[in-house]
């Protein structure tokens, strides 16, 4: 199961961004990342997780993103 | 003669698309296209349900071949175009800026080929993942909206995450072009500047002219701070809006100057004050000619250097 932490550090390190300075409040928007964006972390973020995540809800957050990825885990559990 | 994949997968003569340009590719440049034997496609652009239904049946009353319909997904009325087109039983989709997903279940259902424009792999792939039949790679070198990749290493790199049919857009304007692409691994092209000096093409004869004129660095690109390049030819309004976005200027503000340019350049033919879309091949186009009579040239162009390959391999 995906955690806030191990996501963070995930987004961290595909933006060379310090994982310290992000957090469940931070957007996506202002970590330079827009809808072509989102689609290729979402992408990434499947081949680490090992399932495939359909992106069909709009996510502003770190943390919508995380509880979305977790929810679809539960899903498919 | 040229056959490709996808010639059997859409019912073509010829392996080429015209592609879906707001206020350029009306029915009557559709069919036309439809008629010389690649595939038409008319835009849904920003308009209401009323206009695409109107134009899906103007088409088929001057083609009985195939055509499609491209859905601009950032159109405030993408969720009435989208089910125009599921209920028309268009034959072919293809959509821009964005991504398609959410739709393409009802137009699968409708029996729709669905073929998104994607500007990179991860695109690509969720087209193939949600059931498109084949995707539309299109490089930076492409006219209006844009990617960040150029064809030459968009195409083959999408050719080898998906096994769905992919198609090369951006800077193809004749049979050099479209032989490349094939090399490159494409089964077939998109073409859009080539098609704005039709015959059939409604636009002003300004822009046409602006086109014809125009040589290898005349493009320029827009709005990236804004988060949607766009490719243009240079005008006094494409030059002053770029020395714009470097400016103090606000984000709505510079967004507001954009409005309606692309409808005064082709309806209204202001050339200076309009903003004339067009791809970085606008400098291989040199003449008017019917939407057919381009088709012919490209792909027997094609034909003839792919069949004189053979004089590289010693």
């Amino acid at each position: 199961m995906l955690t806030l932490e191990k996501l963070i550090e995930f987004i961290a390190e595909q933006l060379d961004k310090d994982a310290a300075e992000i957090n469940a409040d931070t957007t996506l928007e202002s970590l330079g990342i827009d809808s072509l964006g989102t689609v290729e972390l979402v992408m990434n973020l499947e081949d680490v997780i090992g399932m495939e995540i359909e992106l069909d809800e709009k996510l502003q957050t770190v943390g919508e993103f995380c509880a979305f990825v977790q929810k679809k885990q539960q899903e498919q559990a | 003669m040229l056959k490709t994949a996808i010639c059997s997968l859409l019912g073509l003569e010829y392996p080429v698309l015209q592609g879906g340009m707001a206020w350029v590719s009306e029915a009557k440049l559709a069919a036309a296209v439809s008629n010389g034997g690649g595939l038409g496609i008319i835009s849904a652009m920003n308009a209401d349900a009323a206009y695409l239904r109107q134009q899906i049946h103007l088409a088929r009353s001057l083609t009985a071949r195939p055509f499609g319909v491209n859905v601009m997904l950032l159109s405030p009325n993408v969720e009435e175009v989208a089910a125009v087109c599921a209920e028309e039983k268009v034959p072919v989709i293809t959509t821009g800026a964005g991504n398609p997903a959410r739709y393409m279940e009802q137009w699968n259902a409708a029996g729709s080929k669905v073929i998104p424009v994607v500007a990179s792999v991860a695109l690509a792939k969720l087209a193939a993942r949600h059931g498109a039949a084949a995707v539309i790679a299109e490089g930076g070198e492409s006219g209006g909206h844009i990617g960040e990749l150029s064809t030459f290493c968009l195409v083959p790199q999408v050719k080898d995450a998906v096994s769905i049919p992919v198609i090369a857009a951006g800077g193809i304007a004749d049979g050099r072009g479209l032989a490349a692409a094939l090399m490159l691994g494409a089964d077939g092209v998109q073409l859009g500047t080539a098609f704005l000096v039709a015959e059939e093409c409604p636009i002003h004869q300004n822009y046409k002219n602006r086109v014809l004129k125009a040589g290898d660095t005349d493009t320029i690109v827009t709005g990236r701070r804004l988060g949607h390049p766009v490719r243009s030819l240079k005008n006094a309004f494409s030059r002053q809006y770029a020395q714009l976005e470097y400016s103090e200027i606000s984000n709505a503000e510079l967004d507001a100057q954009a409005v309606g340019r692309l409808r005064l350049a082709a309806v209204e033919g202001d050339e200076k004050q309009g903003c004339l879309l067009a791809g970085q091949c606008a400098g291989l186009v040199k003449e008017e000619a019917p939407a057919a009579a381009i088709l012919q040239r490209i792909c027997t162009d094609a034909e003839t250097l792919l069949g004189n390959a053979g004089r590289w391999l010693g």
